[in-house]
């Protein structure tokens, strides 16, 4: 017999070594995430899918399921801190929606839908990032890096060219390119990468083609980040 | 919708450090404003050219706060408003206008009045009667306490009119079925 745990009320069957995020997606149930990829190890930093499993806050991305466990997610708590976190992302970073090429394909504006963010609430940042253009394919706008390290993972693991990392602590925190100059152009970076098409939100944009799908069409324009996350599972 | 109400709600409308669009969206509610003008009347707003807000039971605000005049005008608000509305991107997280925060404001002032091409002599303008501008651009709920947030660049008609819809008929507004978007 297989072994499953309780979502929401929910049985959700798993297999030994399954993670609580893993198995909900593979039986059709949504738990949000920004900086989980089913094809990268887990990251566990944008904490967009915590849930209460035995009482106990974890991230379902790097929590591995047991037997019988009984997980809250879709519940007002759960989506609540959620909303908190989305809060925290915004503020953090300078995201601004109606100049932003990304609009409407952003994963980060999409779960700001999801949870009826209405409002950043907390005080804004407004940090200094300064875009970087070098590149003839790609802008690196780094005012809206959320440090999902998506870009870091997918450079080094599947392009095999380490050209992103993350470096300083905290507020300092910040996106970096692995080049003497800093400057993306001074990289083998190429837009064919899948570093070059993994981010979530608006930093890694191909030049040229912003517009090309018009603001209104877009994926999540008509349609919400869970039926579109819950379509890709399946498939 | 609920029967009017025996008294007509008291509304007041400002734009701050935005650029009239939420405005210009609030006008968009099109053949609704008919039945918006059977619900409520107009205190301090463009639509009036009423220029001291008095006691009013909603205020709706578009744009951030980016001088001493706009930190004023959303103080008075704040005092004469029952229920205060954040209507907009800019009211919301500081929009446009914000972009300007990562650069000094004296950079900013420079640039515009003495060295964008064509301008001669130019020189920053110090006429007491000019508001001073903050040195960053600011929404407005971290200065005064905001009761509800409408985002949007601008919030669609639609969006405006679910919204107020709800607040008159004494539902806490909200905005689903795709009527949310920030862009």
């Amino acid at each position: 017999m297989t072994k499953q745990f309780l979502l929401d009320g929910q049985p959700v069957p798993f297999e030994d070594g399954q993670t609580i995020l893993e198995a909900a997606r593979i039986a059709g149930h949504y738990i949000p995430s920004l900086c989980w990829h089913k094809d990268f190890a887990p990251h566990g930093s944008c904490k967009l899918c915590i849930v209460k499993a035995a009482g106990r806050h974890v991230s379902a991305c790097a929590t591995p399921a047991k037997e019988g466990w009984e997980v809250e997610s879709n519940s007002p708590e759960m989506n609540g801190e959620r909303r908190g976190l989305l809060q925290m992302l915004f503020v953090e970073g300078n995201h601004f929606c109606p100049s932003c090429e990304k609009s409407g394909n952003c994963e980060l504006q999409a779960l700001g839908y999801e949870y009826e963010m209405l409002t950043s609430r907390f005080r804004h940042f407004y940090p200094d990032r300064p875009v970087d253009a070098s590149h003839p394919d790609v802008l690196l706008d780094f005012n809206r890096c959320i440090f999902c390290e998506l870009c870091v993972r997918a450079s080094r693991d599947v392009d095999g060219k380490s050209v992103f990392a993350l470096t300083g602590r905290g507020i300092d925190k910040h996106l970096v390119v692995n080049a003497e100059s800093g400057r993306l152009a001074d990289t083998d970076f190429a837009k064919d990468d899948l570093a070059a098409n993994i981010c979530p939100v608006g930093v890694i944009l191909h030049k040229r083609e912003g517009f090309a799908v018009p603001i209104g069409e877009r994926t999540y324009d008509n349609a919400t980040i869970r039926s579109k996350k819950l379509k890709e599972s399946s498939s | 919708m609920s029967p009017a109400p025996a008294r007509k709600l008291r509304v007041a409308t400002t734009s701050l450090a935005g650029c009239f669009g939420c405005h210009m969206s609030f006008l968009d509610i099109d053949e609704h404003l008919f039945e918006l003008v059977e619900l409520i009347e107009f205190d301090r707003s463009p639509l009036t050219d009423i220029k001291e807000v008095g006691p009013c039971d909603i205020g709706l605000i578009e744009g951030g706060v980016c001088n001493a005049e706009n930190v004023h005008v959303l103080r008075e608000f704040r005092r004469n408003c029952k229920t205060l509305i954040a209507l907009g991107a800019c009211a919301v997280n500081g929009g446009l206008p914000a972009q300007r925060n990562h650069l000094p404001l004296s950079e900013c002032l420079r640039e515009v009045y003495q060295f964008r091409p064509g301008i001669a002599n130019g020189q920053i303008p110090n006429d007491p009667e000019l508001p001073l501008p903050l040195d960053k651009v600011r929404p407005i709920h971290e200065v005064v306490r905001i009761d509800y947030f409408l985002p949007g660049c601008p919030p669609s008609g639609p969006a405006i009119w679910k919204f107020l819809t709800d607040l008159i008929a004494g539902r806490t507004p909200r905005l689903t079925g795709g009527l949310l978007h920030y862009d």
